[in-house]
Protein backbone atom coordinates (compact mmCIF):
# COMPACT_ATOMS: atom_id res chain seq x y z
CA UNK A 1 0.00 0.00 0.00
CA UNK A 2 1.53 3.32 -0.48
CA UNK A 3 0.93 6.26 1.63
CA UNK A 4 1.08 10.20 0.35
CA UNK A 5 3.20 12.11 2.44
CA UNK A 6 4.56 15.04 0.28
CA UNK A 7 6.73 16.32 3.33
CA UNK A 8 9.17 18.83 3.22
CA UNK A 9 12.59 17.32 4.05
CA UNK A 10 13.59 20.44 5.57
CA UNK A 11 11.03 21.31 7.47
CA UNK A 12 12.39 20.68 11.11
CA UNK A 13 15.55 23.15 10.64
CA UNK A 14 13.37 25.07 9.11
CA UNK A 15 10.95 25.31 11.93
CA UNK A 16 13.96 26.23 13.92
CA UNK A 17 15.67 28.19 11.62
CA UNK A 18 11.93 30.46 11.85
CA UNK A 19 12.35 30.50 15.71
CA UNK A 20 15.97 31.97 15.60
CA UNK A 21 15.05 34.66 12.77
CA UNK A 22 11.90 35.17 15.35
CA UNK A 23 14.37 35.64 18.46
CA UNK A 24 16.44 37.87 16.61
CA UNK A 25 14.00 40.10 15.09
CA UNK A 26 12.29 40.57 18.49
CA UNK A 27 15.78 42.09 19.84
CA UNK A 28 16.56 43.85 16.64
CA UNK A 29 19.89 41.81 15.79
CA UNK A 30 20.97 41.67 11.92
CA UNK A 31 22.62 38.17 11.67
CA UNK A 32 24.89 37.48 9.13
CA UNK A 33 25.44 33.33 7.54
CA UNK A 34 29.54 33.69 6.58
CA UNK A 35 30.34 30.89 4.20
CA UNK A 36 33.08 29.96 2.70
CA UNK A 37 36.13 27.75 1.90
CA UNK A 38 38.60 27.10 4.84
CA UNK A 39 41.39 29.45 4.74
CA UNK A 40 39.37 31.95 2.91
CA UNK A 41 39.66 34.46 5.59
CA UNK A 42 36.16 34.12 7.13
CA UNK A 43 37.62 35.06 10.48
CA UNK A 44 39.48 38.02 9.75
CA UNK A 45 36.61 39.86 7.69
CA UNK A 46 34.94 39.77 11.14
CA UNK A 47 37.97 40.60 12.57
CA UNK A 48 38.48 43.67 10.40
CA UNK A 49 34.48 44.50 10.27
CA UNK A 50 34.76 45.22 13.90
CA UNK A 51 37.55 47.10 14.52
CA UNK A 52 35.98 48.76 11.31
CA UNK A 53 32.71 49.20 13.21
CA UNK A 54 33.78 49.84 16.23
CA UNK A 55 31.89 52.24 18.94
CA UNK A 56 28.96 51.93 15.93
CA UNK A 57 27.70 48.68 15.54
CA UNK A 58 27.69 45.89 18.47
CA UNK A 59 28.99 42.95 17.13
CA UNK A 60 28.90 39.50 18.35
CA UNK A 61 30.13 35.87 17.17
CA UNK A 62 28.80 32.46 16.55
CA UNK A 63 32.14 29.99 15.16
CA UNK A 64 31.40 26.99 13.91
CA UNK A 65 33.91 25.04 13.36
CA UNK A 66 34.35 20.80 13.16
CA UNK A 67 36.68 20.81 16.39
CA UNK A 68 38.77 23.04 17.58
CA UNK A 69 37.83 26.59 19.29
CA UNK A 70 41.25 28.53 17.81
CA UNK A 71 38.56 31.12 15.95
CA UNK A 72 36.63 31.48 18.83
CA UNK A 73 39.86 32.55 20.93
CA UNK A 74 40.99 35.31 18.10
CA UNK A 75 37.72 37.04 18.46
CA UNK A 76 37.44 37.01 22.26
CA UNK A 77 41.11 38.09 22.11
CA UNK A 78 39.69 41.36 20.29
CA UNK A 79 36.86 41.63 22.90
CA UNK A 80 34.25 39.96 20.49
CA UNK A 81 31.88 38.07 22.39
CA UNK A 82 32.17 34.89 20.60
CA UNK A 83 29.98 31.27 21.08
CA UNK A 84 32.05 28.68 19.69
CA UNK A 85 29.69 25.43 17.95
CA UNK A 86 31.98 22.82 17.61
CA UNK A 87 29.52 20.18 15.04
CA UNK A 88 31.10 17.36 15.91
CA UNK A 89 32.28 16.22 12.28
CA UNK A 90 28.63 17.77 10.78
CA UNK A 91 30.27 19.94 7.90
CA UNK A 92 27.64 22.84 8.03
CA UNK A 93 25.93 24.40 11.07
CA UNK A 94 21.77 23.76 11.29
CA UNK A 95 19.51 26.03 13.15
CA UNK A 96 19.58 24.11 16.24
CA UNK A 97 22.33 24.71 16.83
CA UNK A 98 22.55 28.56 16.20
CA UNK A 99 18.89 28.41 18.68
CA UNK A 100 21.40 27.25 21.24
CA UNK A 101 24.49 29.25 20.57
CA UNK A 102 22.33 32.47 20.66
CA UNK A 103 20.59 31.38 24.12
CA UNK A 104 24.45 32.13 25.32
CA UNK A 105 24.09 35.61 23.77
CA UNK A 106 23.10 38.91 25.88
CA UNK A 107 21.21 39.85 22.38
CA UNK A 108 19.75 43.20 23.85
CA UNK A 109 23.39 44.71 23.35
CA UNK A 110 24.04 43.20 20.13
CA UNK A 111 23.63 44.80 16.68
CA UNK A 112 25.17 42.51 14.09
CA UNK A 113 25.47 38.82 14.97
CA UNK A 114 28.06 37.30 12.49
CA UNK A 115 27.57 33.34 12.65
CA UNK A 116 30.69 32.00 10.88
CA UNK A 117 29.84 28.61 8.90
CA UNK A 118 32.34 25.61 8.80
CA UNK A 119 34.17 26.15 5.77
CA UNK A 120 33.00 24.24 2.95
CA UNK A 121 31.34 25.39 -0.08
CA UNK A 122 28.39 22.57 -0.48
CA UNK A 123 27.33 21.46 2.97
CA UNK A 124 25.87 24.54 4.18
CA UNK A 125 23.67 25.81 1.18
CA UNK A 126 20.79 23.77 2.76
CA UNK A 127 20.22 24.61 5.55
CA UNK A 128 18.94 27.90 6.67
CA UNK A 129 20.14 28.96 9.82
CA UNK A 130 18.01 32.20 10.71
CA UNK A 131 20.08 34.84 8.74
CA UNK A 132 19.46 37.78 7.66
CA UNK A 133 21.69 37.86 4.87
CA UNK A 134 24.04 34.78 3.54
CA UNK A 135 27.63 36.42 2.93
CA UNK A 136 30.48 34.55 1.30
CA UNK A 137 33.88 34.66 1.29
CA UNK A 138 36.31 33.01 -1.31
CA UNK A 139 39.96 34.68 -2.09
CA UNK A 140 42.00 34.73 -4.77
CA UNK A 141 44.39 31.84 -5.35
CA UNK A 142 41.67 29.38 -4.92
CA UNK A 143 41.21 30.14 -8.31
CA UNK A 144 38.13 31.89 -10.57
CA UNK A 145 36.49 28.58 -11.39
CA UNK A 146 34.72 28.25 -8.09
CA UNK A 147 31.72 29.68 -8.87
CA UNK A 148 31.40 27.63 -11.94
CA UNK A 149 32.01 24.24 -9.32
CA UNK A 150 29.53 25.72 -6.89
CA UNK A 151 26.92 27.14 -8.44
CA UNK A 152 24.43 26.89 -5.94
CA UNK A 153 25.88 28.36 -3.07
CA UNK A 154 26.92 31.37 -4.90
CA UNK A 155 23.61 31.56 -6.18
CA UNK A 156 21.83 31.78 -2.74
CA UNK A 157 24.63 34.02 -1.56
CA UNK A 158 22.96 38.02 -0.86
CA UNK A 159 26.68 39.89 -1.02
CA UNK A 160 30.40 37.90 -2.47
CA UNK A 161 33.52 38.99 -0.91
CA UNK A 162 36.37 37.94 -2.78
CA UNK A 163 39.52 38.34 -0.27
CA UNK A 164 43.41 38.13 -0.90
CA UNK A 165 43.18 40.43 -3.88
CA UNK A 166 46.69 42.27 -2.99
CA UNK A 167 47.86 37.90 -4.23
CA UNK A 168 46.33 38.83 -7.68
CA UNK A 169 49.60 39.70 -9.63
CA UNK A 170 51.06 36.41 -8.09
CA UNK A 171 48.11 33.93 -8.86
CA UNK A 172 46.38 32.82 -11.95
CA UNK A 173 42.91 34.40 -11.04
CA UNK A 174 41.02 35.47 -14.12
CA UNK A 175 38.84 38.34 -12.47
CA UNK A 176 36.69 38.54 -16.11
CA UNK A 177 35.78 34.98 -15.96
CA UNK A 178 34.85 35.28 -12.51
CA UNK A 179 32.65 38.72 -13.22
CA UNK A 180 31.12 37.27 -15.83
CA UNK A 181 30.27 34.07 -14.28
CA UNK A 182 28.90 35.89 -11.58
CA UNK A 183 26.72 38.15 -13.31
CA UNK A 184 25.01 35.49 -14.95
CA UNK A 185 24.42 33.37 -11.70
CA UNK A 186 23.40 35.84 -9.46
CA UNK A 187 23.95 39.40 -11.03
CA UNK A 188 22.06 41.24 -7.95
CA UNK A 189 24.71 40.60 -5.43
CA UNK A 190 27.36 42.83 -4.47
CA UNK A 191 30.66 41.74 -5.13
CA UNK A 192 33.29 43.35 -2.64
CA UNK A 193 37.03 43.01 -4.09
CA UNK A 194 39.21 43.38 -0.74
CA UNK A 195 42.34 42.30 1.17
CA UNK A 196 42.27 41.97 4.61
CA UNK A 197 46.04 41.98 4.80
CA UNK A 198 46.32 45.44 3.47
CA UNK A 199 43.20 46.95 4.18
CA UNK A 200 41.82 47.89 0.19
CA UNK A 201 38.33 48.10 -0.59
CA UNK A 202 37.42 47.44 3.18
CA UNK A 203 35.52 50.68 3.36
CA UNK A 204 33.21 49.53 1.15
CA UNK A 205 32.38 46.42 2.66
CA UNK A 206 32.11 48.02 5.96
CA UNK A 207 29.88 50.60 4.05
CA UNK A 208 27.22 47.70 3.10
CA UNK A 209 27.63 46.24 6.01
CA UNK A 210 26.38 49.17 7.98
CA UNK A 211 23.82 50.02 5.58
CA UNK A 212 22.51 46.41 5.94
CA UNK A 213 22.43 47.24 9.91
CA UNK A 214 20.37 50.20 9.97
CA UNK A 215 17.92 49.38 7.87
CA UNK A 216 17.46 46.24 9.80
CA UNK A 217 17.38 48.73 12.92
CA UNK B 1 28.21 14.11 3.91
CA UNK B 2 25.82 16.73 5.01
CA UNK B 3 23.68 13.59 3.25
CA UNK B 4 23.79 12.49 6.40
CA UNK B 5 21.68 15.02 7.90
CA UNK B 6 19.34 15.03 5.00
CA UNK B 7 19.04 11.05 4.77
CA UNK B 8 18.27 11.17 8.81
CA UNK B 9 15.45 13.69 8.21
CA UNK B 10 14.10 11.60 5.38
CA UNK B 11 14.26 8.52 7.89
CA UNK B 12 12.32 10.22 10.79
CA UNK B 13 9.80 11.37 8.50
CA UNK B 14 9.06 7.90 6.93
CA UNK B 15 9.45 6.23 9.87
CA UNK B 16 6.64 8.78 11.92
CA UNK B 17 4.23 8.15 8.52
CA UNK B 18 4.85 4.42 8.75
CA UNK B 19 4.21 4.00 12.67
CA UNK B 20 1.29 6.42 12.17
CA UNK B 21 -0.30 3.83 9.48
CA UNK B 22 0.44 0.80 11.55
CA UNK B 23 2.37 -0.89 9.01
CA UNK B 24 4.50 -3.87 9.62
CA UNK B 25 7.43 -3.05 7.08
CA UNK B 26 8.16 0.00 5.04
CA UNK B 27 9.11 -1.44 1.61
CA UNK B 28 10.28 1.79 -0.05
CA UNK B 29 10.34 5.56 0.14
CA UNK B 30 9.90 7.78 -2.36
CA UNK B 31 11.91 11.34 -2.30
CA UNK B 32 11.58 14.23 -4.91
CA UNK B 33 15.43 15.90 -4.67
CA UNK B 34 15.77 19.03 -7.10
CA UNK B 35 18.63 19.70 -9.79
CA UNK B 36 19.59 22.52 -8.36
CA UNK B 37 20.16 21.37 -4.33
CA UNK B 38 23.66 20.41 -2.85
CA UNK B 39 21.96 17.02 -2.24
CA UNK B 40 23.47 13.68 -3.99
CA UNK B 41 20.95 10.77 -4.45
CA UNK B 42 23.89 8.11 -4.38
CA UNK B 43 25.32 9.59 -1.36
CA UNK B 44 21.48 10.13 0.22
CA UNK B 45 21.06 6.28 0.09
CA UNK B 46 24.04 4.74 1.63
CA UNK B 47 23.47 6.73 4.95
CA UNK B 48 19.96 6.21 4.26
CA UNK B 49 20.49 2.05 4.02
CA UNK B 50 22.70 3.06 7.29
CA UNK B 51 19.90 4.45 9.26
CA UNK B 52 17.29 2.11 8.53
CA UNK B 53 18.90 -0.83 9.56
CA UNK B 54 16.99 -2.08 12.36
CA UNK B 55 14.01 -0.11 11.92
CA UNK B 56 10.02 -0.78 10.08
CA UNK B 57 12.36 1.04 7.49
CA UNK B 58 15.13 -1.79 7.14
CA UNK B 59 16.14 -2.93 3.68
CA UNK B 60 13.86 -0.58 2.23
CA UNK B 61 14.22 1.34 -1.38
CA UNK B 62 15.05 4.79 -1.46
CA UNK B 63 13.82 5.71 -4.40
CA UNK B 64 14.69 9.16 -6.11
CA UNK B 65 13.34 11.88 -8.89
CA UNK B 66 15.15 14.70 -9.69
CA UNK B 67 13.01 17.72 -10.57
CA UNK B 68 14.55 19.89 -13.18
CA UNK B 69 15.72 23.50 -13.04
CA UNK B 70 13.03 25.58 -14.40
CA UNK B 71 12.74 29.17 -13.69
CA UNK B 72 10.03 32.12 -15.05
CA UNK B 73 10.72 36.21 -15.75
CA UNK B 74 7.12 37.41 -13.75
CA UNK B 75 7.62 40.67 -16.49
CA UNK B 76 7.84 38.62 -19.91
CA UNK B 77 5.89 35.65 -18.17
CA UNK B 78 8.21 33.08 -19.89
CA UNK B 79 9.02 30.36 -18.26
CA UNK B 80 12.80 28.59 -18.92
CA UNK B 81 15.50 26.40 -17.79
CA UNK B 82 18.60 28.51 -17.15
CA UNK B 83 21.36 26.76 -18.97
CA UNK B 84 25.13 27.31 -18.37
CA UNK B 85 24.18 28.50 -15.05
CA UNK B 86 22.78 31.54 -16.38
CA UNK B 87 20.07 33.06 -14.55
CA UNK B 88 18.83 35.94 -17.04
CA UNK B 89 15.59 35.84 -18.86
CA UNK B 90 16.47 34.43 -22.35
CA UNK B 91 13.73 37.02 -23.75
CA UNK B 92 14.60 40.04 -21.85
CA UNK B 93 18.12 39.66 -19.83
CA UNK B 94 16.33 40.64 -16.85
CA UNK B 95 18.21 38.66 -13.85
CA UNK B 96 14.44 39.53 -11.69
CA UNK B 97 13.88 35.73 -12.62
CA UNK B 98 12.17 33.12 -10.32
CA UNK B 99 13.08 29.67 -9.86
CA UNK B 100 9.91 27.58 -9.86
CA UNK B 101 11.44 24.17 -9.64
CA UNK B 102 14.58 22.37 -8.82
CA UNK B 103 15.25 23.38 -5.37
CA UNK B 104 12.69 20.20 -4.00
CA UNK B 105 13.54 18.35 -1.19
CA UNK B 106 10.44 16.56 -0.33
CA UNK B 107 9.49 13.12 0.84
CA UNK B 108 6.66 12.05 -1.73
CA UNK B 109 5.41 8.74 -0.65
CA UNK B 110 6.22 5.17 1.09
CA UNK B 111 5.35 1.99 0.51
CA UNK B 112 4.00 0.17 3.46
CA UNK B 113 2.82 -3.69 3.88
Amino acid sequence: MEIQVVARIMEANDLLAQEVRGILGANGVTAFNIMGTPGSGKTSVIERLFAALQGQVRIAAIEGDIATSLDAERLSTLGIETVQVNTGGECHLDAGMVKTAIAKLDLQSVDLLVIENVGNLVCPAEFDIGESKKVMVISVPEGDDKVQKYPLMFRLADAIVINKIDLMPYVDFNRVNFHVCLADLNPNAPIFEISCSTGENLDELTEWVRAVVSGAR
Amino acid sequence: MHELSIAREIVNIALRKGEEAGASRIESVRVRIGEFTAVEPDCLRLYFGALTEGTLADGAALKAEIVPLRAVCPACDQPFTPEALCFRCPGCGSPDISITSGRELYVESIEVT
